[in-house]
C-alpha cells in the first residue's frame, strides 16, 4: 500500500471531521477498557452513481452518498459491533462504548499510543521505524475518482453508443437496456494493534441486455465489463460496442435453443465467467469462518486430495485493476495470491484476522465487508485456476456425448452439504467431439468436495471473467472476480427438461 | 419538507422525497456462548427532480443541511442529462392515499442485551438437546428492528409509517456417519408477543437438520412435485415478476398480453391483502403515496390484473395499481389439505424443502432449480434427496398447479401453503 494511499484517506475521512491522532487513541481507549483482545475503527466514504438507458433514451439517473464508521470490539469469539452515520468524536465514543459492552469490565487493554501503517511506518510524522519491512509503494490502481473520469454528458452518449451498435446487429433486436455505474470510495482501518491503512477504491461498470424476437419466441442476452478504472476503459478497445455485440450474438443463440437433457453428463465448462464453477463449488467451502467452525464440508482437510491433480486453485487480490482486488483489504491486512488447492491438494483456508487468530494462522487478506454499517469476515477477492496443458479444442473432441458451457448466471452453494449450483445461460450440445446444437439454459448440480476430482482434462487458456461479478454471503454483497481455463468434467448433473 | 422546497427553488417543476430512520439490535449465540452483538441505527434520504418530463435522483447518508443541499443539486444536474420521457413524473393526485389507517405495525420491544441473549440461547439449547446427532451449529439469533418511514411529494402529499420487526432463528448441523446436514427455523413478527417461542423455533430447526440425514440422489425422471409452503411462496414470486409493469412494458415477459386469460389451474385465486393488521406487507400506500387496494390478481385461473408503478402504468396506458416497491401480503387461497394429506393425494413424487440458484428465466418461463427434500411413495416419506435439479416451464406448471395447502406459511410478504404440481423433470443419477 502507497503512503500515498493512506495520506488521501486521512484526508478525505479525518481531516474534515476534526479528528486528529489524540482523538483515534481517545477512542480505541474507550473501545479497549474491558477484556477486549481486539477491537478497529473502519472509516469509509463512497460516492456511486448510475445512469440508465432503455427504449433509446438515458430515461434515469441517480446519485448516492454514504459515509460513517464502524466500531468493533473482539473478545475471544466475541464479536460487539456498532456503528454511526457521522463521522464526528462523540457519536463514535458512543459507539465504542456500545460495541465493548459485550464483554464484562475488567483489566485494562493495552491501547496503542501512536498508528503505524501496515508496513510499521510510523503514520503521523512519516518516520520509519527500525526493522520495518513490507511492500511499499502498492497501487493496484489509481486513486482517482472515476465519476468525475467522464462529464455527464459522454456518460449518456456512452449508453446511446452502445444502444445503437445492438440496434444495428440485426432486426431481431427489439429491447436495448444498458447501465453505467461507478464507484469512488475511501476507507481507513485503525487497529488496536496500532496499525493504520488507508484505501482509495475506483470501480466502474458497464452492462447491457438485449431482448430479441422472432415468430413471437423471445430471449435475452446479457454482457458487460469493468474494473477498478477510470470510465475511458470503456472507449478502449471498441470495448462498449463488443459488449453491445456480444449480448446480442447471446440473445440470437438462445432463439435457436432446443430443450435441454436432464440427468448426469460429461461437462465441458468454457474459460472466463464459468470460474463461477470454482467460486461456489469450493470457494465459499475454503473461507476461514466456515471452517474454525466447523461447519463446513471442507473442514478439517487441508493436505487431502481434493481435486485432480491438474488444478491448482487460487485467490489473489493482487491483481491490477481487477473488480475484485484490493491493496489492503477491509481490516488493514495486504492483499495476496493464496494458493487454495496446489495440484489437487487442499493447501489452505482464506481468512480475516478474527478467523485467523483463532484457527492460529496468518491472515490472507480476505478480510471483507460491504460497508461500515457491516461486519467484515473472509471473503473471496479474484479466484480462479491455473492454466493446463490441453488445447480447447482437443478437449472438445475428446466428448463423444455432453454439454459445452460457456456462459453462465448466477450461482449458489451449501456449504454444509457442499452441494452446489450454477446456471448455464449459453450452452451446446457435444455430439461425437463437435459442437452441435444449442440448447436452453439450464442449472447444473454437483458436489464441492469431489467436483474437481472429475475433472479429467484443464485447458491452457485461461481467461478471467470480464469485470461484473458480485458475491452474496449473510446479506453482504462485494466485488468479485472468477477466472479459469476450458476444464472437462466427467459427470455432473444437468438440469434440463429432456429426460 | 425543506428538500421539496430546496427542489423547487432549484427550479423543479416537481418532486419527491423519502427519509427512513431505524435502530435495532441483533445477537447471536452460538455453541452457547455469545457470538456477535450488533447494534444497527440507520438513515437515508432520497430524492427525486423533475424538471418537466426530465428525471434525476439521489441519496444521502448525511442529514446536515449542507449535505442535503448538495444531494439536491446532484439529483438536478443529472436531470439535465437524462432524456425527456413522456411517462415520467409523480403519481397522479387522486390517486395519492386520503387516510392512513393504524395497522398495527408499530410494536417497539426492547427486553434488554442480557435478556436478548438469554432468548436466542434458549432457543439455540432447544435445538442442540433435541438429539446427539446435533453435533454442531450456526448459532440463534434474535433481532429487533424499529423503524419510521416518510415520503413526501409536491403535489402536497405527506404520509409517515412507523414500523417494528423482530425475528428468532436457529441454524443446527446434523452429522453421523454420512456427513453433516444444516437447515434452520424463523420466526418473525411486527408483535415480540407473536413470535414462536424459543423452544419451537429449536426444535423445529434441529429436527429440519436431522431428516435431512443420508440423502441420496434421485435417478433423472418425470413425477408430480410437491413444494413445500415456505419455498412455494417462490412460485408466486416468479408470477409477480412476469406481471409487473416494469417487464411488461420491456416485452421481458412469458405472461404479456395475458389479461383475462386463464394462467393458472381454474381454481385459484390470488390476492393482495394490503390493510391486514400487523403483516409482514400491510401498507396503506405505496411508495409513490398512491392508496393500496384489496384485489384479486387471479380468480378463477384467469389474470385480472397486473403489477404496476405510476410509470410502468402509462407506458401500458393503464393505471397504476398502487404497487411501486411491490405487491402488498399477496395471498394463494389456501385448500383444504394439510402437507400429510397432499403427500397422501401426489402418492408418488417428490417433496421439495429446499432450492439453490437462480435458474429462472422470466421472459420466457424457462425454470431449472436446484433442489432437495425427499421422495415419497404411497403418501409417505421414503428417504431424503439432495443434489438433483427440478426443470420445467411456468407457464405449464402454473397451469398444472394440483392442489394448494392449507399450511400457510405468513412469514413474509407472500401467503401460501404447499402447493402440488402435476408433473416436473428430476434430473440426478
Amino acid at each position: 500500500m502507497s503512503e500515498g494511499m493512506l495520506t488521501l484517506a486521512r484526508q478525505s475521512l479525518l481531516e474534515p471531521a476534526g479528528l486528529g491522532e489524540s482523538d483515534l487513541t481517545r477512542l480505541m481507549g474507550q473501545l479497549m477498557s474491558g477484556r477486549v483482545d481486539y477491537g478497529d475503527l473502519y472509516f469509509q466514504y463512497s460516492r456511486h452513481e448510475s445512469w440508465s438507458l432503455e427504449e433509446g433514451k438515458v430515461k434515469s439517473g441517480s446519485h448516492s452518498i454514504e459515509q460513517g464508521v464502524g466500531v468493533r470490539a473482539v473478545a475471544g469469539e466475541k464479536t460487539g459491533f456498532a456503528y454511526s452515520d457521522e463521522i464526528l468524536l462523540p457519536a463514535l465514543l458512543e459507539a465504542a462504548g456500545a460495541a465493548r459492552a459485550i464483554v464484562q469490565q475488567g483489566a485494562q487493554a493495552r491501547v496503542p499510543a501512536a498508528f503505524r501503517d501496515a508496513q510499521g511506518r510510523a503514520s503521523a510524522a512519516g518516520g520509519r521505524m527500525p526493522g520495518a519491512t513490507g511492500e511499499a509503494g502498492r497501487q493496484l490502481y489509481r486513486p482517482d475518482d472515476p465519476l468525475a473520469s467522464l462529464p455527464d454528458d459522454a456518460k449518456v452518449k456512452l449508453l446511446e453508443r452502445v444502444e445503437k451498435e445492438a440496434r444495428a446487429q440485426d432486426p431481431r433486436v427489439k429491447q436495448v437496456m444498458a447501465s453505467l455505474a461507478s464507484e469512488h470510495e475511501v476507507v481507513l482501518v485503525v487497529r488496536s494493534d496500532g496499525v493504520i491503512a488507508g484505501d482509495v477504491r475506483p470501480l466502474v461498470r458497464l452492462n447491457v441486455t438485449v431482448i430479441v424476437e422472432q415468430n413471437g419466441r423471445r430471449e435475452s442476452g446479457s454482457h458487460g465489463g469493468g474494473g477498478r478504472l477510470a470510465y475511458d476503459y470503456f472507449n478502449q478497445e471498441d470495448r462498449a460496442l463488443s459488449y453491445a455485440r456480444e449480448a446480442v450474438r447471446q440473445a440470437l443463440v438462445n432463439l435457436e435453443a432446443v430443450e435441454t437433457p436432464a440427468g448426469t453428463m460429461t461437462v465441458v465448462l468454457g474459460p472466463g465467467w464459468p470460474g463461477i464453477l470454482l467460486h461456489e463449488a469450493i470457494g465459499h467451502g475454503l473461507e476461514g469462518d466456515f471452517n474454525r467452525k466447523g461447519t463446513s464440508a471442507f473442514a478439517g482437510r487441508v493436505g487431502e486430495r481434493v481435486a485432480s491433480e491438474q488444478c491448482t486453485v487460487v485467490d489473489d487480490g493482487t491483481i491490477p485493476g481487477r473488480r475484485g482486488s484490493l491493496n489492503v483489504d477491509d481490516e488493514g491486512t495486504t492483499t495476496q495470491k493464496t494458493v487454495l488447492i496446489e495440484n489437487g491438494i487442499l493447501k489452505g483456508y482464506m481468512q480475516d484476522t478474527l478467523n485467523a487468530r483463532l484457527m492460529g494462522v496468518a491472515p490472507t487478506g480476505n478480510g471483507r465487508r460491504e460497508s461500515y454499517a457491516h461486519l467484515p469476515m473472509p471473503r473471496m477477492t479474484n479466484t480462479y485456476m491455473l492454466p493446463g496443458k490441453f488445447d480447447p479444442k482437443e478437449i472438445i473432441a475428446s466428448v463423444d456425448k455432453g454439454l459445452y458451457a460457456v456462459n453462465f448466471g448466477g450461482g449458489q452453494v451449501d456449504i454444509t452439504s457442499g452441494k452446489f449450483v450454477f446456471s448455464a445461460s449459453e450452452a451446446y450440445l457435444i455430439e461425437n467431439g463437435k459442437i452441435t446444437r444449442p440448447v436452453k439454459g439450464a442449472t447444473l448440480i454437483g458436489n464441492g468436495p469431489d467436483v474437481l476430482t472429475r475433472v479429467s482434462m484443464v485447458g491452457s487458456d485461461l481467461q478471467l471473467d470480464p469485470g461484473v461479478g458480485t458475491c452474496g454471503k449473510e446479506g453482504q454483497s462485494v466485488p468479485v472476480g472468477v477466472g479459469q481455463p476450458t476444464l472437462r468434467i466427467d459427470g455432473l448433473t444437468v438440469g434440463g427438461t429432456q429426460s | 419538507m425543506q428538500v421539496l422546497a430546496e427542489a423547487k427553488k432549484s427550479g423543479a417543476t416537481a418532486a419527491e422525497a423519502g427519509v427512513n430512520i431505524s435502530q435495532g439490535l441483533s445477537v447471536t449465540v452460538r455453541l452457547g456462548e455469545v457470538e456477535t452483538v450488533e447494534h444497527t441505527r440507520d438513515k437515508g434520504m432520497g430524492v427525486t427532480v423533475y424538471f418537466g418530463q426530465r428525471t434525476g435522483s439521489a441519496s444521502t447518508t448525511d442529514f446536515s443541511e449542507q449535505a442535503l443541499r448538495e444531494t439536491v443539486r446532484a439529483a438536478c444536474t443529472i436531470a439535465k442529462y437524462t432524456a425527456e420521457d413522456d411517462c415520467a413524473g409523480l403519481a397522479d393526485p387522486e390517486r395519492l392515499a386520503k387516510a392512513i389507517p393504524d395497522l398495527d405495525l408499530h410494536h417497539p420491544w426492547n427486553p434488554g442485551m442480557e435478556q436478548a441473549i438469554e432468548l436466542a440461547r434458549a432457543a439455540e439449547s432447544a435445538a442442540r438437546g433435541l438429539d446427539t446427532r446435533i453435533a454442531n451449529s450456526e448459532g440463534g439469533s434474535l433481532s429487533m428492528h424499529e423503524g419510521l418511514e416518510v415520503y413526501g411529494n409536491t403535489h402536497g402529499f405527506l404520509g409517515a409509517v412507523a414500523a417494528t420487526r423482530h425475528s428468532l432463528s436457529v441454524s443446527v448441523i446434523a452429522q453421523d456417519d454420512s456427513g453433516m446436514q444444516r437447515d434452520h427455523w424463523y420466526t418473525v413478527a411486527r408483535d415480540a408477543g407473536l413470535l414462536e417461542s424459543p423452544q419451537t423455533v429449536g426444535l423445529q430447526a434441529a429436527r429440519r437438520s436431522l431428516r435431512r440425514l443420508r440423502s441420496r440422489k434421485l435417478s433423472t425422471r418425470e413425477c408430480p412435485i410437491l413444494y413445500e409452503a415456505p419455498i412455494a411462496t417462490s412460485l408466486l414470486s416468479h408470477f409477480v415478476s412476469a406481471v409487473r409493469g416494469s417487464s411488461l412494458y420491456r416485452q421481458a415477459s412469458f405472461l404479456l398480453d395475458s389479461l383475462g386469460k386463464p394462467i393458472f389451474a381454474d381454481f385459484v385465486r390470488i390476492h393482495e391483502q394490503p390493510h391486514l393488521k400487523g403483516a409482514q406487507g400491510s401498507a396503506a400506500f405505496d411508495s409513490e403515496g398512491v392508496a393500496t387496494q384489496p384485489r384479486d390478481l387471479i380468480r378463477d385461473g384467469i389474470l385480472q390484473g397486473y403489477v404496476l408503478d405510476s410509470y410502468s402504468a402509462r407506458k401500458l396506458k393503464m393505471q397504476t395499481t398502487g404497487n411501486a416497491g411491490g405487491v402488498h401480503n399477496l395471498t394463494i387461497d389456501p385448500g383444504q389439505d394439510d402437507l400429510a394429506a397432499l403427500m397422501k393425494r401426489m402418492h408418488t413424487g417428490l417433496l421439495v424443502t429446499e432450492l439453490i440458484g437462480f435458474g429462472v428465466n422470466t421472459i420466457t418461463g424457462d425454470y431449472s432449480r436446484g433442489a432437495a427434500g425427499f421422495w415419497v411413495e404411497n403418501g409417505e416419506i421414503q428417504y431424503p434427496v439432495e443434489e438433483i435439479t427440478i426443470a420445467g416451464n411456468l407457464k405449464d406448471m402454473f397451469r398444472r398447479i394440483a392442489a394448494v395447502g392449507s399450511d400457510v406459511d405468513t412469514r413474509g410478504n407472500i401467503r401460501s401453503g404447499s402447493i402440488l404440481i402435476e408433473s416436473m423433470t428430476v434430473a440426478g443419477s
